[in-house]
């Protein structure tokens, strides 16, 4: 398989300009992931404005891999309804684990990462940013479910 | 008289290893992840296959011709292994790998021996199979692990040593070879130093015996382990050598077939060494490709192999320390270090360079290498890894640097 395949324009692009990069001020809650195989780090910031993403940010450092997908992750979330933003996370999911045909709409510049499938070892990699912001809503709605 | 030996026929060499030939990503192998695992020889192949097509039996049970052979396959494997390592051959135990070595070592002599504040004394570059068995035992005795630091030139610190090995030391396990750094350690002279202070020694050897052909009696230690797959042997086979009293004071690891003398329903009692140690039916084919292995270094020579990894290693500095952004982790003098370089190249992720290297079918090794207190030591979270054997060329260095220079452009 060509390198380019993997690693493609648009990936590589987030890599060197992540979008949303960076701590998030008035962070609802921040979760910190890892990723013991290639030693990526993620710090994703969150904010709901009821049930919307307000504002997302990550701080990160770690392969290219793990790193882009997590800047697609913000953007692709960011403004959006809490409840398509896990759809979008589930269709990453599939992608990644090759199970049925790709949702492009849902996944935007996520369709991108389709050659990495074919990693299994850098599949954890761009699943990281997403079971990040996975984590970080559950802990956001269980707060605010508390608080109501 | 000292003789000065012909170098290496590296054409010669390679012809021996099949894989060789193999052809990764539409380019030939450039196959540079020797200390993660050796290639095996068709000698190696070869005699596990005649093993397994003409001789095959379990060993020390059968009375018939095939248990005969197989027996005699297997002790004669162990005389030669205890003969490269300078251990006696009762004294010669198999396992399954350096972490069995290891593990055999910290149950069996460290749970009998070590006390409420006892002190295991390791370095900051040990592999994980050789901190993570003690820290097991020490939490089942209450003895505590310390470490001896490593210096800014990434050697250990032997000032520090003085001041660490002291009476509750019982034990000082060491790499005599850096499977990260490369660094070399002073294995005999922290022996001595750990002897005086009244401590036992444990060498773990993963490295040093396949590369740098260390032994037992010479390094002056204890126990020492290694594995045969990094030797050009098959995986699933290493051994501890240790000294023969010591081992024969020690009460058995594993239970099960062959390391017993008499069974009864409620007790057993158990056999000589080395078979104590060995529960259960070993990997004799395993064995079998491992002496065959020794006898393969053997024929070519320790001294002429560790010859050509300080070349290529020599060189292999010399063109890394060219290229811009690109820092290498382990000492500079090429007599101080094995057959490997770590490194890192700019803010480039090991990951991505030995993806993008990968593609023009070059391997090495990219992560913590089984070392994460090294690697937090050093502050990074992963390196890049090139390492050499016998087989191993210049041109494949020339390979090495200019898929670099492809992954710095591809990342730029």
């Amino acid at each position: 398989m060509p390198l380019d395949d993997l690693y493609q324009e648009i990936i590589l692009d987030h890599y060197k300009k992540p979008r949303h990069p960076g701590r998030l001020e008035d962070a609802q809650v921040e979760v910190h992931h890892y990723n013991p195989v290639c030693g990526d780090e993620l710090t994703v910031g969150l904010r709901l404005d009821g049930d919307q993403v307000a504002a997302v940010a990550v701080e990160g450092k770690g392969c290219s891999i793990s790193q882009a997908a997590a800047s697609v992750m913000t953007e692709q979330v960011t403004g959006r309804p809490l409840g398509e933003a896990l759809d979008q996370a589930e269709a990453f999911r599939r992608l990644m684990h090759g199970e049925g045909e790709p949702d492009e709409e849902l996944l935007g510049d996520g369709i991108a990462f389709k050659g990495v499938a074919r990693y299994p070892v850098r599949v954890k990699c761009a699943l990281l940013g997403w079971m990040a912001f996975k984590d970080a809503a559950t802990r956001a709605v269980t707060d605010e479910e508390g608080r109501a | 008289m000292t003789t000065v030996s012909a170098p290496l026929d590296v054409a010669a060499v390679r012809g021996d290893f099949p894989i060789l030939e193999r052809r990764v990503n539409g380019h030939p192998l450039v196959y540079l992840d020797s200390a993660a695992t050796s290639q095996k020889p068709a000698q190696v192949l070869g005699a596990m296959d005649a093993y397994y097509r003409r001789h095959n039996a379990n060993v020390h049970r059968g009375v018939h011709t095939l248990a005969e052979e197989a027996t005699h396959l297997f002790e004669e494997a162990r005389g030669k292994v205890a003969r490269f390592v300078g251990a006696s051959e009762r004294a010669t135990v198999f396992t399954k790998n350096v972490s069995e070595a290891v593990n055999l070592v910290a149950y069996a002599w460290g749970l009998r021996n070590l006390r409420q504040g006892d002190e295991i004394l390791v370095t900051e570059m040990e592999h994980h199979s050789n901190l993570v068995p003690w820290q097991l035992v020490a939490g089942m005795t209450g003895a505590k692990v310390r470490a001896v630091p490593v210096t800014g030139d990434y050697l250990l610190d032997l000032d520090a040593l003085d001041g660490l090995l002291g009476e509750r030391t019982r034990i000082v396990a060491v790499s005599a070879m850096s499977n990260v750094l490369g660094t070399v350690n002073p294995v005999a002279e922290i022996a001595e130093r750990a002897h005086a202070a009244g401590a036992l020694v444990l060498a773990d050897a993963a490295q040093a015996v396949p590369h740098a052909g260390v032994r037992l009696d010479t390094l002056g230690v204890d126990f020492l382990g290694f594995t045969g797959h990094k030797a050009l042997g098959p995986m699933g086979v290493g051994v501890l050598a240790a000294r023969e009293e010591l081992l024969e004071s020690m009460e058995p690891f594993l239970g099960g077939g062959e390391m017993i003398r008499d069974v009864d329903i409620d007790r057993f009692t158990w056999n000589t060494i080395p078979w104590r140690f060995e529960a259960g039916t070993p990997n004799v084919a395993e064995a079998v490709g491992l002496g065959a292995a020794v006898d393969y270094l053997q024929g070519l020579g320790m001294d002429r192999v560790r010859a050509h990894e300080v070349d290529v290693t020599g060189y292999a500095l010399k063109r890394l320390g060219e290229i811009d952004g690109l820092r290498i982790y382990g000492p500079s003098e090429v007599e101080h270090r094995g057959g490997m370089v770590s490194f890192t190249l700019g803010d480039i992720h090991p990951h991505d360079v030995a993806q993008v290297l990968d593609a023009d079918g070059i391997a090495v090794r990219a992560g913590h290498h089984c070392a994460k207190p090294l690697l937090r030591r050093l502050g990074v979270q992963a390196t890049t890894r090139a390492s050499f054997y016998l087989y191993s060329t210049t041109e494949e260095v020339d390979a090495l640097v200019a898929g670099l220079e492809k992954v710095r452009r591809f990342f730029a």
